[in-house]
Parts: C-alpha cells; structure tokens; sequence
C-alpha cells in the first residue's frame, strides 16, 4: 500500500547475521509501539527463520539472504526471508515439531515456534531453488 | 555472550547472559562441557536468569547438557528462566524432560 514502511536487508548467510537480522526487524517494528512480549515475540520468528535458512538452506556454502519487513494497514507487521538455497523438498515434514536433519546442534523446534510467536506462517519451497518464508503479527494499539 | 561456572559441593551452576541463539549455541556448549569434565559434578544448573533472548538453539543446548548429565548419572536443571527465554521454553515442551525453576527441594 502507498505510503507503508519498508525495509529490506541482504545479507551472507554467516551466523554472526542472526542476531543483525533480528536486531533490525526489532528497530523497524518500534514505529507500531509493540510491548516488550510482542517484540520478543517478533525477535524469535524472525531469528529462527534466518537460523533455517543459514544452517539449511546454505548447509556447505555462503549464500545471499534477504530479509523484508514491512507495514501493513498500519498496524501489522509482515516479515519475509528468502534464500536461493537447498529447499525444502517436503514442507509439512519439516514443520512438524522435533523434526530436524540438522543432528543434535538442532531442536526441530524452529517452525512451531515461528507459528507459535506469529499471526501467520506461510513457507513456501522448492527443491533446488530456495525458500520463503512469510509471517505476519498484528500490533495492538496501545493508544486506545 | 558470557558464559559463568561457578562450582561447590558437586553443583556446577552455569549462569549465561546475553544472547543465545544458533551463533552463539557451539561455544556454549563447548565451554560449558570443559567445565563438566573439569569439575565432574553430580548436579549441573543452567542458570538463565540473564539471558536477554534465546531462540530455539538454546533448547538444543539445555537439551544436550541435560542428556549429558544423565549419561553420567547426573541431574541438569534449568532455573530463573523468565519473559522471552521462558516462554521459547514453554512452547518448545522441554518441561516434560527438564526441571525448569523448580525448587531446588522438589529435584
């Protein structure tokens, strides 16, 4: 919608960006006066998504993450991080709780907490061609 | 982030501050497993009372440590866990395999 803020981010898929992705999405979300629960809430989809795709998505190489988020009807938040990487070659399988290839360094708990912190979850992959990932929480105004 | 043993009577208690998330998640473990060799004790405590964010890779290190302890006929539990740390523990369901702030009366 014209007029909603934006921001978009590349970056190398090195852990050390975890915490860069989720620190931007943090200051981009203050503008919709979030609690201090919403934004940690905010915070944790986000770092999980970006952990994903830089463990996953890129398992033996450096590959480009983006990270979008912006506003939306002027009090919801909606995030996207995308890679060019492995894919997911079955979605469902990898959302299901505990399941995880990533060995014992790994929870398998990513996608249940991504649906649990957010609105909406939607993950969308191929095999061979990279992953979405698009979530969306609502801010309650405070201001009422 | 930092990471602060602090041993007596056979409890290892392990205070971690800052972020734990899958960067910082190796080291940790690491670190916190030279102390378990060094000392050997029969309790281990993770004492997350100033973590100020932890995303599922800390699950994956309570996890590990707990089943670590266990191997060795030890007990591992979590305490002062609270706001955001607590709540990536509650959903996560890890409270059916680990003490979180229990006292230390009912381990």
């Amino acid at each position: 919608m014209k007029g909603d803020n934006y921001i978009k981010l590349d970056f190398p898929s090195r852990s050390v960006n975890e915490k860069l992705a989720r620190s931007a999405v943090s200051a981009f979300a203050l503008q919709l006066d979030p609690t201090m629960d919403e934004l940690g809430d905010i915070a944790t989809a986000v770092s999980e998504a970006v952990t994903n795709a830089i463990v996953h998505a890129y398992p033996d190489c450096i590959g480009v993450i983006t990270l979008r988020a912006r506003i939306l009807d002027g009090d919801c938040l909606e995030i996207n991080v995308r890679d060019r990487g492995r894919g997911i070659e079955n979605v469902e399988k990898a959302m299901t709780p505990l399941f995880t290839t990533g060995g014992e360094e790994r929870s398998g708990m990513g996608f249940t907490i991504m649906d649990s912190f957010m609105d909406k979850l939607k993950v969308r992959s191929r095999a061979g061609s990279g992953t979405s990932v698009t979530m969306l929480r609502r801010i309650k105004s405070r201001r009422a | 982030m930092e990471i602060a043993p602090s041993y007596a009577e056979g409890r290892l208690t392990v205070y971690l501050r800052g972020e734990l998330d899958q960067h910082e998640a190796k080291p940790a473990v690491e670190r916190i497993e030279r102390e378990l060799d060094k000392f050997m004790p029969r309790d281990c405590v993770l004492d997350i009372g100033s973590l100020s964010f932890m995303d599922s890779s800390g699950i994956a290190v309570i996890l590990r440590i707990c089943a670590r302890m266990k191997s060795t006929g030890g007990r591992a539990w979590v305490q002062n866990a609270k706001s955001q740390p607590l709540k990536v523990i509650d959903i996560s369901g890890i409270g059916r395999l680990v003490k979180i702030n229990e006292a230390e009366a009912a381990q």
